[in-house]
Parts: structure tokens; C-alpha cells; sequence
């Protein structure tokens, strides 16, 4: 028989040994639980972004101008995904894209633990690819950026990238205010790296503001049409259309041409990204004659009834001749802006201050940023000379040797048609009007119905509207080449407010190198000016001013 | 110390014996051990419930399998230890013929040849039988021999428990080959070979442990590097036991909650229902779940120890001796393993991981042992 002694000294081995192992799991457990328990977690706890939906851009009536949706972009671990072409090969079916080129691209990317397979796919379209359940494949949620009014207000909306951040217009410029915070989750994956269970969200995604424009799509429709249309029709090369509330200074649209689709980039040439109404300057030529008028009215030397004579339709100053077309004969300041005379306006200017036609060009707003908000305005170009030469102060005072913006000319005349005020041009449909008187409400009464005489009798007849009475100039500058000022190349535009007694809208129109045989702003400018602003004034229900008929 | 070598009647001063024979005796049940069985049954169909990821299919078959093993372990009990005494050497003969068919038409599995396959009937380890009847073979040489026993009858035992731990070691199954290994020797030490030979034994095995490694193949010394330092293949050797530890570690004293645990259900505990199980226990109802088990294995293992010490004859005594022994180390081998103090040589914890063999096995043994305490006398 065997001995007990035997059986107990065996059963007190095992009791040491099971004690022992007793000690070993409290240590895992307990001494070197908070070492394994972190291991664990960073095995399966991951920080997932949750992105935040982008904020809509609408115009004044809330119409939407870009809206997100939401979409799937389909992701994978190559290292993670099967490696048979086989199993691949689904895959690619269902992406539509050739199963070959498919295998040789996640082979290529088999040491990357993150590729993109498609980017903003429908959840739709996705699900179907996700339900194969192939490892490593994976589905993100993103926001897909949509652009209703398309090319109509490309320019002022702008786009974003892929990755939904702005890359151009009020997208860009008003980015952190869209974009919303993304969020981050903690959830619990597994070793393929599913995602088992949603934890706490560490911090909800907010989504990004709303932004209101001051735009009205329906004008910017109208502006984008006309503009479209006369840019084709005389063979320009390029143009603007822009429109202001007189009475908040807010832009109600804003167009170019060329322009693109912005829901759909793939051949997106960079000419026709620019947004030319605050990015392109030029010389502003005669439009800015009303200022030059304006400083003689208040210098006290000149009365509005005060008459030039022009004859015999030149002047020689310093070593230049300045010339008109033909000899105008004796003009007062009202016949100088409607007859856009050279020599007129040269002669009002010798007389006057040297520096004071450059400050009053200042005053209405050239030479610096309007403030609107858009990326890449150009502040355009005015000159601060320390002495003026004859010529130079001559050829200022009639709209050579600045530049400035589409957007900035609208602005300066804002300043006529709202009775000498400065209004802070702007984008958004809020903010606090800010206004500073730059010259008297008589002054700018004095050069309204001066303009509107450009209408009735002078260069600007095209643009009139029916039952509307408009006040406007009319320009044409020769563009500069290498040498100098060129024969064949010209801007034509006009600037103008209606309807007259107590104007609601400023435009500008700006045809850029028109090929047809008149080139004038007063032909090709005038009309588009004269339908823009002719629909426009009856979209917004202003009452007509001049119920007689055409003027 | 010679008082050892004394041949012990079983009579001398234990007061046991004479009990009354209970309802579980005519009917041949121990109800501590079934009601032991039965505790840890269910406590590892829960913990394998959550293993599977809360599937209910695999813990149903389980239960079938735990169910098959019950009968089993109930028809063991019915026969009397004189035919186990009988047919032992048979089965011996037995288990070596199918051991030495496995190297023939033995089924592979993960590179190794542990199934013999009756195509339509049944698949089973020879090796898991042998896990029986090497104590069983032991035991009948012993059992009318003079205790202590002579140095011959050592060798022919030696002989006896080598072949089968040499054909299963070469199947390649480390694990099993060694548990065999374990359970005759603790048959020759419970049959009290002299303590010369015992520490002969440990010192030849500790001598001879550097050159055991070169008769080693690659993928076992590989284990043992791994056990030394498990982050030096963390991906791939040491995958296993560094999952295992933090999932044992991340349970902390009371554990993350039953169905909670992130690594197992998130797949990152391999084996995490077979050899790994017990790191599912631990990381989700952590020590204390842990040592709720451990007692419940304890008391089992206490139970088997009295009926050995009651057993009243040699055969009796050496075969319910070892076989709760061997369930002893089954379980150190298991937590030893899944904790990182030995390595991993795919012992699974008794009744709670899960499969079919290894819980018919030990419910048999069970069965056994239920057998030599219900059934008073050896008659020949």
C-alpha cells in the first residue's frame, strides 16, 4: 500500500504551485493591472473624427447658394485587404474601374496602412461596396459641397476642397465660420480594426454657421445672363457685372465671365476662376470725371452753369496734345461729363488744386481695399505724388494713370447716388451701415443730374431703361501694351444709378477687349447696363420715376 | 523517512471506511464530485459564452459535449475497479497500436498528427485515452508488487510510461506527452520510489536541461525564447501571451464586467475559448472570478485526495491519486501557460475550455474515481 505521507506531500506541491500562480495572476491583476489595462485600451480604444457639416451659403431670400450633402468616401488598409486578385477583384467591379489596374494600385500601397479607394460616393452607392464585407475596407463619412446657381455665382461662393475646406470666394474667405468644428467619438475596435461599438463622443462635432450673402440670386441670375450674352456677342475676352443697394451699400450681385461650373472642376481653367470684379483693376478713364467735376464745384471757381471753351478740340500741355474726337465748342460742366470732353475736363483740372483731384479720388474710395471680405482683391492704384507735372494732373482728372476695381468704381459712384455719403460696400446681409460724408448732398445732386444728362444727350443714351430715368458714364480706355497705350484693344464700360430722383441701384459693366467695330462704353457697355438694371428695378418693385416712357 | 517505504494498510486508523453505505454508493455517484463538476460546468459555459462573443450555438454544443462526458463519466462509475484492474493492460496494448496507426493514417491537424479518424463515426486522440490508461498500467504493475518498489520494477515502469510519451511527444504534442509524462511519474513517486531516486531525477533533468535544448525543434525552442521575452516577436511568437497578460491584467480585481472584455471579444485574444480561456475570465470578472474557479478546482481536487486515502487497496489508491494529480496539473499547466510562466504547449483548463476530448477524458477519469470509492472491495 502506498503512503499517505506521499499523497500529502504531492497535494502540498500542487497547493505551493497553485498559490504561486495565484501570486502571479494578483500581479498581472492587480500590481501591473494599470500598465495592462492601458495596453488594452490602446489595442481597442481609437479616436474617431465625427466631421462637422459645413454651413450653407444663401442669398438675402435664403436661397441656398452651396449646400452640403452627406457622402461616403470608401478607404482601406492595404495591409489589411485580401491579397488574391480574386478576392480584389469584386471590389473593383463595384468601384467601376478596371480590376487590374485596381490590384496593381493596393499591391503598390501594401506597406501604407491608408489609402482612398473613392472619395464622396453616394451612401448608397457605398453600402453596396461595404456589405461585400472585405477586410480593411472602410467607410468615412464626408460632406459633398453642392452648388445650385452653378456659374452664376461661382465667383462670389467659391469652392472647397474634397477635404471641404474653402478654397476660393466667401468659401475661402469665410472658411472658419462654414467649417464648424469636427467632433472626435472614442470607439471600441476590434483586431481588424471594425468598429465595434460607439463610446462616449468626447466632443460632438458642430457643425458650421450659416452664412447669409447679401446677394440676390434672382439679379445675379439677370446680371450673369446679359453679361453672358454680350461677352459672346462682341467677342470680348472678358467682363463684370456688378450691382449695388445704394441705400446699404451691399452688394446684390457680382458676375464674370469667363466663368466655371463649380460642382464640376475637372477642367477648371485658372482665368476663369479669377473673380475679375475685385481682382482685375484697370484705368477707370472717363468714369472718373464726375470727381474731377465735383472738386471744381467745391473749389468755389466753377458753378454747375460754369462753360468751358473747348475749341478747337485739343490743348497742347507740356509736350503732349490732349484731344477730343472733334471740336465740341464751348461746353458747361454738365456738357464736359455728357460729351466725355478731353480737353474740358484737362483744362477744369489745370485750374484747380494739384492735389485735390487725387484726395477726392481717395475720398470716394480708390486706392484701397472696399473691406468686402473676397480673396485676392486688388486695392488697385493711386498715385501720391509729392509734386504734380501739368500732364500728369490732366490726364488723372481724366481717369489715366490709376487703376481700380470694377467693385471699387461701383463704390465711387455709390457716393453720387447717395447724396455725397460713403457707404462701406459689403457682402454679408448684416453688419452696421457705416457712412462718412465725403462731399455735399448738393454736389452730388449737381453731378446726378449732370450724369443723367449723359443719358438724355450724350454718350450713355443706350443705356436709358423704359420708365426709369438713369444717371451714368460712359468709358472707354485703350488698354497698355508694350508699348504703350494700343490702338486695337479697349475696355468699354459705364457706370450708372437709377432710377434718378432717388436711386436705389449703382452698376457697373465691363467689357474687356471687345472684337466687334464699335468698342465704345457707350455702345456695348450702355445696353447691358440698360437691361440689367432695367429688370433688375422691376424685380425689386421700384416704383418707375419717369411713368412718360423712354427717355 | 523509511517509515515511507512502509507498505500501509489501509485499515490503519482511518475511520472512514466503516460508513454506512449511502444512496450514492449503491448507485455508484460521489455527489460532491458531481455536484463540483456541475458548478464548474456552468460556470465555464458562461465564461465560454462570452468567449464565442455571446453566440449561443457553441455553448449548446458544449453543453451536449459536457453532457455526452456525464454519461460517460456515470457508466465509468458503474463498472467496478477490478475490470479497469483487468483490462489495463489491454488498453495499454491497445493505445499503443492506434498511437503507432496514427504515424500511418493519422489526420493532420496544424501540422501535427494527433486524430485518428473512423471515417462517419468518430474522430478522436488516441493520446487523451493514453492519458488514462498510462496511470492505469502503472497502477496494475504496481498493484500486486512489494511496495516500495525495486529498481527493476522501476526501469520496466520507466519503459512503460516512455513509449507512449515518446510516440505522442513525436506526434509532435508536447503538451499531452508531457502531462503523460507527469501522471506515471507521480504514479511511481505516490508508489514510493526512494527519495535517492526522485532527486536523482531532478538533478538529472536539470543537468541535462541545457542539452535539451539543441534535441529541441525550432518552433519549441522558439516558445521558450518568447516565454523569456515576449516582445521580441510581439506580432508573431508573442502575440499570444502578450494578449493574454494584458487581458488577464486589464481585468484588475473585479474585472470589466462579464461580456465586456475588449480583448477577447474584439478578437485580439487568440484561442481566447480553447487554452486562452481563463484570460477571458480574468479580464472580464478579474481575480476574484478567477479565484472563485481555483477553489471550485480545489475543493474537486480535495475530494479526489480523500478518496484516495479512503481507496483500500493499491490499484485504487495510485489510480484516483494520479488521476487527480494530473487535473492538477492540467489546471498549473493551463494558468501557467496563459500567464506567461511557462510556455505555451496547448494544455487546455479542464472542463472550462472548450472541446469534446479532453472533458471526456477527465469526466471518464471521474468516473473512475467514483468507481474505486463506491465499489468497497477488490475481489480478483
Amino acid at each position: 500500500m502506498i503512503s499517505t505521507l506521499r499523497i500529502g506531500l504531492v497535494m502540498a506541491l500542487f497547493v505551493v504551485l497553485l498559490l504561486a500562480m495565484n501570486a502571479r495572476l494578483f500581479y498581472l491583476n492587480i500590481i501591473d493591472g494599470d500598465f495592462l489595462q492601458d495596453q488594452g485600451d490602446a489595442r481597442t480604444i481609437r479616436m474617431e473624427r465625427i466631421n462637422a457639416h459645413r454651413g450653407m451659403i444663401r442669398d438675402r431670400r435664403g436661397k441656398p447658394l452651396a449646400v452640403s450633402s452627406p457622402v461616403v468616401s470608401l478607404w482601406a488598409n492595404p495591409q489589411e485587404l485580401p491579397l488574391s486578385s480574386e478576392q480584389l477583384a469584386p471590389i473593383a467591379i463595384s468601384l467601376g474601374i478596371d480590376s487590374a489596374e485596381f490590384v496593381a494600385r493596393v499591391n503598390a500601397a501594401r506597406d501604407r496602412p491608408f489609402i482612398y479607394l473613392r472619395r464622396h460616393m453616394r451612401p448608397k452607392e457605398a453600402r453596396t461596396v461595404l456589405d461585400m464585407n472585405t477586410p480593411g475596407l472602410y467607410g468615412e463619412r464626408e460632406y459633398h459641397r453642392y452648388y445650385p446657381s452653378g456659374e452664376v455665382a461661382a465667383h462670389l461662393v467659391g469652392f472647397t476642397n474634397i477635404d471641404d475646406h474653402g478654397q476660393e470666394g466667401v468659401e475661402l474667405s469665410f472658411d472658419d465660420w462654414l467649417a464648424g468644428t469636427p467632433g472626435k467619438k472614442k470607439v471600441l475596435k476590434n483586431l481588424y480594426g471594425e468598429i465595434i461599438r460607439d463610446l462616449v463622443p468626447v466632443s460632438d462635432a458642430v457643425a458650421g454657421k450659416h452664412l447669409d450673402l447679401s446677394i440676390d440670386i434672382r439679379l445675379q441670375y439677370l446680371a450673369y445672363r446679359e453679361l453672358k450674352s454680350a461677352v459672346s456677342h462682341y467677342k470680348a475676352k472678358s467682363g463684370t457685372v456688378v450691382v449695388l443697394d445704394v441705400e446699404t451699400g451691399r452688394i446684390l450681385a457680382m458676375v464674370n465671365q469667363p466663368s466655371y461650373n463649380p460642382n464640376n472642376r475637372t477642367r477648371l481653367d485658372l482665368a476663369s476662376v479669377r473673380n475679375r470684379a475685385v481682382t482685375d483693376v484697370f484705368e477707370p478713364g472717363s468714369t472718373v470725371k464726375p470727381f474731377t467735376v465735383a472738386v471744381a464745384l467745391m473749389s468755389g471757381l466753377y458753378q454747375a452753369d460754369s462753360v468751358i471753351d473747348t475749341s478747337p478740340g485739343f490743348i497742347k500741355v507740356g509736350s503732349k496734345t490732349i484731344r477730343d474726337p472733334s471740336n465740341r465748342g464751348e461746353l458747361d460742366l454738365g456738357g464736359i461729363i455728357a460729351r466725355s470732353s478731353q480737353v474740358g475736363i484737362s483744362k477744369l483740372a489745370l485750374t484747380l488744386d494739384e492735389f485735390e483731384v487725387a484726395a477726392m479720388f481717395q475720398k470716394v474710395g480708390y486706392g484701397q481695399s472696399t473691406g468686402v471680405g473676397l480673396p485676392g482683391e486688388s486695392n488697385g492704384y493711386l498715385p501720391n505724388y509729392r509734386r504734380w507735372n501739368d500732364i500728369d494732373r490732366a490726364a488723372f482728372a481724366y481717369g489715366y494713370g490709376l487703376t481700380v476695381t470694377p467693385l471699387q468704381l461701383a463704390a465711387s459712384y455709390l457716393t453720387i447716388a447717395s447724396g455725397g455719403l460713403r457707404r462701406d460696400v459689403g457682402l454679408l446681409n448684416e453688419g452696421n451701415l457705416k457712412e462718412t460724408r465725403v462731399y455735399s448732398k448738393s454736389v452730388a445732386d449737381e453731378l446726378k443730374s449732370m450724369l443723367a444728362r449723359v443719358i438724355s444727350e450724350g454718350t450713355g443714351g443706350k443705356a436709358s431703361i423704359t420708365a426709369y430715368r438713369v444717371a451714368g458714364k460712359t468709358g472707354t480706355v485703350r488698354k497698355i501694351g508694350e508699348n504703350g497705350y494700343l490702338d486695337t484693344e479697349h475696355l468699354a464700360f459705364f457706370a450708372g444709378m437709377t432710377p434718378l430722383k432717388n436711386p436705389k441701384l449703382v452698376g457697373v459693366v465691363l467689357i474687356n477687349e471687345p472684337k466687334t467695330k464699335a468698342y465704345g462704353g457707350g455702345s456695348i457697355a450702355a445696353p447691358v447696363f440698360s437691361r440689367v438694371m432695367g429688370s433688375a428695378l422691376r424685380l425689386l418693385n421700384v416704383p418707375p420715376d419717369d411713368p412718360g416712357g423712354a427717355a | 523517512m523509511s517509515q515511507d517505504f512502509v507498505r500501509q494498510l489501509p485499515a490503519g486508523g482511518f475511520e472512514f471506511h466503516r460508513r454506512e453505505a449511502g444512496i450514492g454508493d449503491k448507485i455508484h455517484v460521489d455527489a460532491t464530485i458531481v455536484f463540483l463538476l456541475l458548478c464548474i460546468s456552468g460556470y465555464g459555459l458562461l465564461i465560454l459564452y462570452s468567449a464565442v462573443g455571446q453566440q449561443s450555438a457553441p455553448v449548446l454544443a458544449q453543453s451536449i459535449k459536457l453532457g455526452i462526458a456525464t454519461v460517460t463519466m456515470l457508466i465509468m462509475a458503474q463498472i467496478p475497479p477490478v475490470v479497469y484492474l483487468r483490462f489495463a493492460p489491454w488498453l495499454y496494448v491497445l493505445g499503443l497500436l492506434m498511437l503507432g496507426l496514427i504515424y500511418f493514417v493519422g489526420f493532420e491537424v496544424n501540422g501535427s498528427r494527433r486524430w485518428l479518424r473512423i471515417p462517419g463515426v468518430v474522430n478522436f486522440q488516441p493520446s487523451e485515452i493514453m492519458k488514462l490508461v498510462v496511470p492505469m498500467i502503472l497502477a496494475w504493475y504496481f498493484h500486486d508488487r512489494h511496495l516500495p518498489p525495486k529498481t527493476r520494477h522501476i526501469g520496466w515502469a520507466m519503459l512503460m510510461i516512455a513509449i507512449p510519451v515518446l510516440m505522442i511527444g513525436g506526434q509532435p504534442d508536447l503538451g499531452t506527452a508531457l502531462i503523460i509524462g507527469v501522471s506515471g511519474l507521480l504514479v511511481l513517486f505516490l508508489a514510493g520510489i526512494s527519495w535517492r531516486f526522485v532527486f536523482g531525477a531532478i538533478s538529472l533533468m536539470l543537468v541535462s536541461a541545457p542539452a535539451l535544448w539543441f534535441i529541441l525543434r525550432d518552433y519549441q525552442r522558439q516558445r521558450i525564447l518568447t516565454l523569456l521575452d515576449p516582445e521580441r516577436d510581439p506580432l508573431g511568437a508573442g502575440w499570444n501571451i502578450i494578449q493574454s497578460k494584458t487581458a488577464i491584467g486589464s481585468g484588475g480585481l473585479s474585472g470589466k464586467g462579464l461580456f465586456q472584455g475588449t480583448q477577447s471579444n474584439l478578437d485580439f485574444l487568440p484561442e481566447s475559448q480553447t487554452d486562452f480561456i481563463i484570460a477571458v475570465l480574468a479580464e472580464e470578472l478579474g481575480l476574484v472570478g478567477i479565484v472563485v474557479l481555483l477553489i471550485l478546482y480545489l475543493l474537486l481536487m480535495g475530494r479526489g485526495i480523500i478518496i484516495s486515502v479512503q481507496a483500500q487497496d493499491t490499484f485504487g489508491r495510485l489510480l484516483s491519486g494520479t488521476i487527480t494529480f494530473t487535473f492538477f496539473v492540467y489546471v498549473f499547466v493551463n494558468i501557467g501557460m496563459v500567464s506567461g510562466v511557462i510556455p505555451v504547449v496547448g494544455v487546455p483548463l479542464p472542463i472550462v475550455s472548450y472541446g469534446g476530448t479532453s472533458v471526456l477524458t477527465l469526466f471518464a477519469g471521474f468516473g473512475m474515481l467514483m468507481s474505486i470509492h463506491t465499489h468497497r472491495r477488490i475481489t480478483l
